[in-house]
């Protein structure tokens, strides 16, 4: 048995005994993520068929100045309720969604054949707000388009003027490529994965070693400095890439229970699918390992790496928020921009895309290119003293 | 055999290791003795590879532990001064870990384990996880590891810190038999008993610079002194840092 896989096997060895750290980064985390985005999708789910079913509560100011209108809002199932008496501050109190207040100048600007002035009072950074403002805009609308066309009747004009343009939206996504848009966020919980997995052997076999001061003795056995640090990095890469196996065989087992049919979406993640991702992250599981090892070999303890340690997970989310900002095309030059280019194909595999083979290979090939790079970075750290003792 | 000549090393400004020159033969235990802060742990680490000095030679058996690392590894038996044991492993998974590093084929491993394990004592907790070992039993780990590759030299630093009496007597009992069998053991140390009780070679390290070296009866004309004790104490100039 070489130097290498010696340390390998013992690494995974005292990692499996740490029933914590297996809870944690096992067990745990590849749960937490996919339980997080089917929590999501339920109460997305949830809220959005509750608001569209439930009737329209409307808290009405100045009811009679317009009957005709709160006539047509009750015949539409609207449940009118009289107004507060400062309908701003119950708005910005939070007591009510939306106000709908109607001014004592209405009658007259109606009875002028003027454009009568309706106000709908409502606070539109609130989000959850946003349905129902906008199912008593769609009312209001209507409302005011009969009443347009009666007019033209009237004067024996065809309501056809009104509509010189008729706009018909031609939808073309499908119902995969709509559960894309609310799993944009599967990369980043793929990637964390990765993080995740490895930190812990990551630090344990670094500034855990130097910690509980094993590592100088380690280095005077008759193993190149080199070799020693190559089975701690693919023991971490072990780990990383376990962690990422099981979040999505957890992402694919959940998947089956979420409500896809309420949103009108169908995610299904196949055999090929999974095996796409896998190629996808496994070299990115090697480059997080990398990167953790070489920070955390700079620590001199199990804290102060721990430190370094949640700074890191926030790399990953860069490019999916990036995307989620400025939602663009994917193109061949991102595939060789490690982390965005894991961001885009597994965006595209779960949308049910076909992934070119260049791509899959820039994308591996790039990520995997600079891992080793670091890995061969953090291979040469043994042979500096800093990093070898504490205190000298 | 070791044979270091005119040995320097400093960090930043601090000089540690100010040309320090002794011989350590086969079948004899050679003694480090200094208070702390002295340089003898510079000194060793750059004998067992892992600090590089600025100018000096060094040889072991010959070799030049910088030339060839690798080599002089595998002839060295190492217990330093961080002795941390994994604490997930038994005792035998610790052992048995070096071992294999050091390249030792799997079936003469596991003799060598039980027979350290007999020589050292250590057949109650062989088998235990090290958590919450004593220093004595972490202290007998330490050795058991150093040792499972049968090397010729033998290197120490401070190896009697924060043991009992018991398993001080049990340790320098072990050494004494390293020595009868023809090795080469270097220990260092700041306490003054000990080197009196083990050593055949003093090399007294003051201030990173040798103040004197011979055996016991060439230290005490050197001094004029009467006791070893008085000895150490004149030659170094002081006994701060040293126990007695």
């Amino acid at each position: 048995m070489s130097g290498w896989t010696t340390v390998f096997n013992k690494e995974v060895k005292e990692n499996f005994r740490d029933r914590r750290v297996i809870l944690t980064s096992l067990v745990l985390g590849p749960l937490l993520g996919p339980a997080l985005l089917v929590i999501m999708f339920v109460l997305m789910a949830d809220s959005t068929s509750k608001r569209l079913d439930e009737p329209l509560e409307l808290p009405v100011a100045g009811q009679q100045y317009a009957p005709n209108l709160v006539a047509y809002l009750l015949q539409q199932g609207v449940i009118i309720e009289d107004a507060p008496a400062d309908p701003g501050a119950a708005i910005l109190a939070r007591d009510k969604d939306v106000v709908l207040r109607i001014p004592e100048s209405f009658i007259e600007q109606w009875e002028g054949g003027q454009p009568a002035v309706l106000e709908v009072i409502v606070d539109e950074s609130r989000q959850h707000v946003a349905l129902t403002s906008k199912r008593l805009r769609q009312l209001l609308d209507t409302y005011s388009q009969q009443l347009g066309i009666l007019r033209l009747h009237l004067r024996g004009v065809s309501s056809q003027v009104l509509s010189p343009v008729m706009i018909k939206t031609v939808d073309l996504s499908t119902a995969t490529s709509r559960a894309a848009m609310i799993l944009a966020f599967l990369p980043y919980i793929l990637m964390i994965g990765a993080f995740i997995g490895g930190m812990h052997m990551a630090i344990d076999a670094t500034a855990g070693e130097k910690e509980r001061k094993s590592l100088e003795p380690l280095l005077i056995n008759s193993v190149p400095r080199w070799q020693i640090m190559a089975g701690k990095l693919m023991a971490t890469s072990f780990f990383a890439g376990l962690s990422v196996l099981l979040t999505i065989l957890a992402f694919r087992f959940m998947v089956q229970f979420l409500p896809t049919d309420m949103l009108g979406v169908s995610i299904e993640i196949t055999t090929a699918m999974v095996i796409g991702m896998l190629i996808v992250l496994m070299p990115m599981a090697i480059l997080a390992s990398a990167f953790l090892t070489i920070l955390a070999s700079f620590a001199k303890t199990f804290r102060e790496a721990n430190s370094y340690m949640g700074l890191v997970t926030l790399i990953p989310m860069i490019p999916s928020f990036y995307l989620m900002i400025n939602p663009v095309k994917a193109e061949t030059w991102m595939m060789a921009v490690p982390l965005l280019s894991q961001n885009v194909l597994i965006h595209e595999l779960i949308r049910g895309e076909q992934v070119s083979m260049l791509w899959y290979l820039l994308a591996a090939g790039t990520t995997l290119g600079l891992g080793l790079v670091l890995a061969a970075v953090a291979a040469t750290l043994y042979n500096r003293p800093r990093v070898i003792f504490t205190s000298e | 055999m070791i044979v270091i000549e005119n040995l320097k090393k400093s960090f930043g400004k601090v000089e540690a290791v100010r040309g320090v020159s002794f011989k350590a033969e086969d079948g004899q235990i050679t003694g480090l003795l200094g208070p702390n802060g002295a340089g003898k742990t510079t000194t060793l680490r750059m004998l067992y590879t892992l600090l590089k000095p600025d100018s000096g030679t060094i040889l072991i058996d010959g070799m030049d532990p910088h030339q060839e690392p690798i080599e002089v590894k595998r002839k060295l038996g190492v217990v330093p001064d961080s002795r941390g044991l994994y604490t997930r492993l038994s005792a035998r998974e610790n052992i048995r870990y070096f071992g294999q590093l050091h390249g030792v084929n799997k079936k003469v491993l596991e003799e060598r384990i039980e027979k350290l394990a007999d020589i050292l004592d250590m057949q109650d907790f062989i088998d235990r996880r090290t958590e919450g070992f004593s220093q004595g039993q972490r202290v007998k780990v330490a050795i058991a590891r150093a040792m499972i590759h049968q090397p010729q030299t033998i290197l120490l630093d401070e190896p009697t810190n924060g043991l009992d009496v018991m398993t001080t007597r049990a340790l320098r009992k072990y050494l004494l038999g390293l020595k009868q069998a023809g090795h080469c053991v270097v220990l260092s140390t700041h306490i003054m008993q000990e080197v009196a009780a083990l050593c055949d070679h003093i090399v007294i390290i003051a201030d990173g610079d040798i103040a004197a070296e011979g055996n016991a009866e060439e230290l005490l004309q050197q001094s004029g002194c009467d006791s070893l004790e008085d000895a150490f104490v004149e030659l170094i100039g002081s006994a701060e840092g040293l126990l007695s």
